[in-house]
């Protein structure tokens, strides 16, 4: 069953176009990969996705009972200012909010923030203040509140960079498992060509010439595959 | 000492002292509390632009003859101008600095401007323009506690969603909240926590009121709650010791002290000691 699809989707920032033209469906339980190069498109897309900034053209549709605040969202950089006194803790709670009926987080959210820390290993940073946390921890924050606030779908923008090799094979994993057990569908940006390959059964490839949407399979034998793939990979 | 505290005992007989020490209370905590996310947003000189407007919503009360009833007419007049600068800080293309600059000036001109025909509103215009907690009405107070509370309540309850939409409003948006509500939000309690300000610390200085314990309380707190407090903790206490070193100190020349600026000094010296407190730690640290 489909959850979001877009038809002839375009994105243009003070007239100029980013996406042009793009048609692509993401399936229940589905791991898509948006991959091409910087510049093309990818951040502006996954915002577009979310409503964040406006399309230019075409329809973007949320179907199969799907809703925003069924979404949980990594972004590719936050402009969090560099003296904002946030912990840990406040920041990850916060990604609960789309559930919370009250004014106040309940036991069970309280819960589910704890739990998403232990997951990717930040429940010693839990007091610490936000600014105060290397460029990885960061990122483990922002992905722990991703997933308080997601039930059904994940958006990751680039969701490994600034990670160490281990850390990063340690969240490919979890986000393998979120996918194949929990029943999470994930879309994510990735430079890392070899390890979202082994993630995700569709890949997205933007170009500022036309794009490519379709399986792993598919992709590997494709032009676009073959060429963006090159000698590096051999996935 | 034991003088001081009789002095102190003698100024709290009186009812108009009562009045200003009780709502002057609730609304630094307002002004504080709404200030950790004004500083943090970007949006603080919001609060200078908007007592401006205030001071010329005043001005047009005091020419219709609702002096009195000033508060019925400027809090929705700067309710809405709030929406509006808000409008206009999420509008790119107009560089929101200047729109507050030319709102704030065009509102304190057209205000000064218009009491000029009113006659013998002097020392009224250098009340609105730097509050006078003392000459406060009793329905002004009933008022102004009774918003406040309401103000405070809904702080209380929008907490944790104002610490979202500072923190990170596209994540507020992308995960489905309606993060322009809560901005809605904070700009109406702003506006209002705003006009009974004035009468307090008065149009120059009531962004005062709202900047600096928050600016302070960042210098030694790591959590958004702590500041919080801390803020609303370190206004309250600023309040307190202001309104009574304007009533007990006498200068030299014999003329007690404006009671918002002192409150204001007062709170410079709180953030000037925090802030040495934070050098300090820092380089104890290294
Ligand atoms: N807010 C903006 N205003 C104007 N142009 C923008 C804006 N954001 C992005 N762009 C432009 O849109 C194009 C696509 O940007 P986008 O961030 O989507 O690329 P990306 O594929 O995510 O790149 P990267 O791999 O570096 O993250 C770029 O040419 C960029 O200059
Ligand atoms: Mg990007």
């Amino acid at each position: 069953m489909s959850l979001i699809s877009c038809k002839n989707l375009s994105v243009a920032y003070d007239g100029k176009t980013v996406v042009n033209n793009l048609s692509f469906s993401v399936d229940e339980g589905d791991a898509v990969c948006i991959v091409g190069e910087n510049g093309s498109g990818k951040t502006t897309l996954m915002k577009s996705l979310l409503g964040l900034v406006k399309t230019s053209g075409g329809c973007i549709e949320f179907s199969g009972g799907l809703f925003q605040s069924e979404i949980g969202y990594l972004p590719q950089q936050t402009e969090v200012q560099k003296d904002f006194p946030a912990s840990v803790n406040e920041i990850v709670l916060s990604g609960c909010l789309n559930k919370t009926k009250g004014p106040f987080f309940s036991k069970k959210e309280k819960a589910k923030a704890a739990y998403n820390m232990e997951l990717l290993g930040i429940t010693h940073l839990k007091k610490r203040c936000y600014q105060e946390l290397s460029g990885g921890q960061q990122q483990r924050v922002l992905l722990a509140r991703a997933l308080c606030a997601t039930k059904k779908i994940l958006l990751l923008d680039e969701p490994v960079a600034g990670l160490d090799p281990i850390v990063t094979a340690e969240l490919y994993d979890l986000i393998k498992k979120l996918n194949r057990e929990d029943k999470l569908t994930v879309i994510m940006v990735s430079h890392d060509i070899p390890g979202s390959m082994d993630i995700a059964n569709k890949i997205l490839h933007l170009n500022h010439n036309g794009s490519f949407f379709g399986t792993t399979d598919e992709y590997e034998k494709s032009d676009f595959g073959k060429h963006f793939l090159g000698g590096g990979a051999n996935g | 000492m034991a003088d001081l505290f009789s002095q102190i005992q003698y100024y709290l007989g009186f009812t108009f002292v009562q009045r200003a020490l009780i709502a002057g209370i609730l609304i630094s905590l307002c002004a504080a509390l709404l200030g950790v996310s004004l500083v943090l947003k970007r949006y603080s000189m919001i609060g200078d632009g908007l007592s401006h407007v205030g001071f010329g919503a005043t001005a047009i009360a005091a020419v219709l003859n609702l002096t009195d009833a000033s508060l019925y007419v400027s809090i929705p007049i700067v309710v809405i101008s709030a929406f509006f600068l808000l409008r206009i800080n999420e509008n790119t293309k107009i560089k929101g600095d200047a729109a507050i600059g030319i709102i704030s000036s065009g509102a304190l001109a057209v205000g000064t401007v218009i009491i000029s025909f009113t006659n013998g509103l002097n020392t009224d215009v250098c009340n609105y323009l730097f509050g006078s907690p003392l000459t406060m009405t009793k329905s002004d107070v009933y008022l102004s506690v009774a918003l406040s509370i309401v103000v405070l309540l809904l702080f209380v309850l929008f907490y944790n969603k104002i610490f979202a939409v500072t923190f990170d409003e596209s994540f507020m948006k992308a995960t489905g909240l309606r993060a322009n509500l809560y901005n809605t939000v904070i700009a109406v309690l702003t506006a209002v926590t705003i006009v009974l300000g004035m009468k307090v610390m008065g149009a120059l200085l009531i962004s005062a009121l709202i900047i600096f314990p928050a600016v302070s309380s960042m210098r030694v707190c790591k959590s958004f709650l702590a500041v919080t407090v801390s803020s609303a903790v370190i206004a309250v206490v600023c309040f307190i010791i202001g309104l009574a070193v304007s009533c007990v100190y006498v200068s030299p020349a014999g003329y007690t002290l404006p009671t918002g600026a002192t409150i204001v000094i007062i709170n410079i010296v709180v953030f000037l000691v925090l802030s040495a407190v934070k050098k300090i730690t820092t380089l104890k640290k290294k």
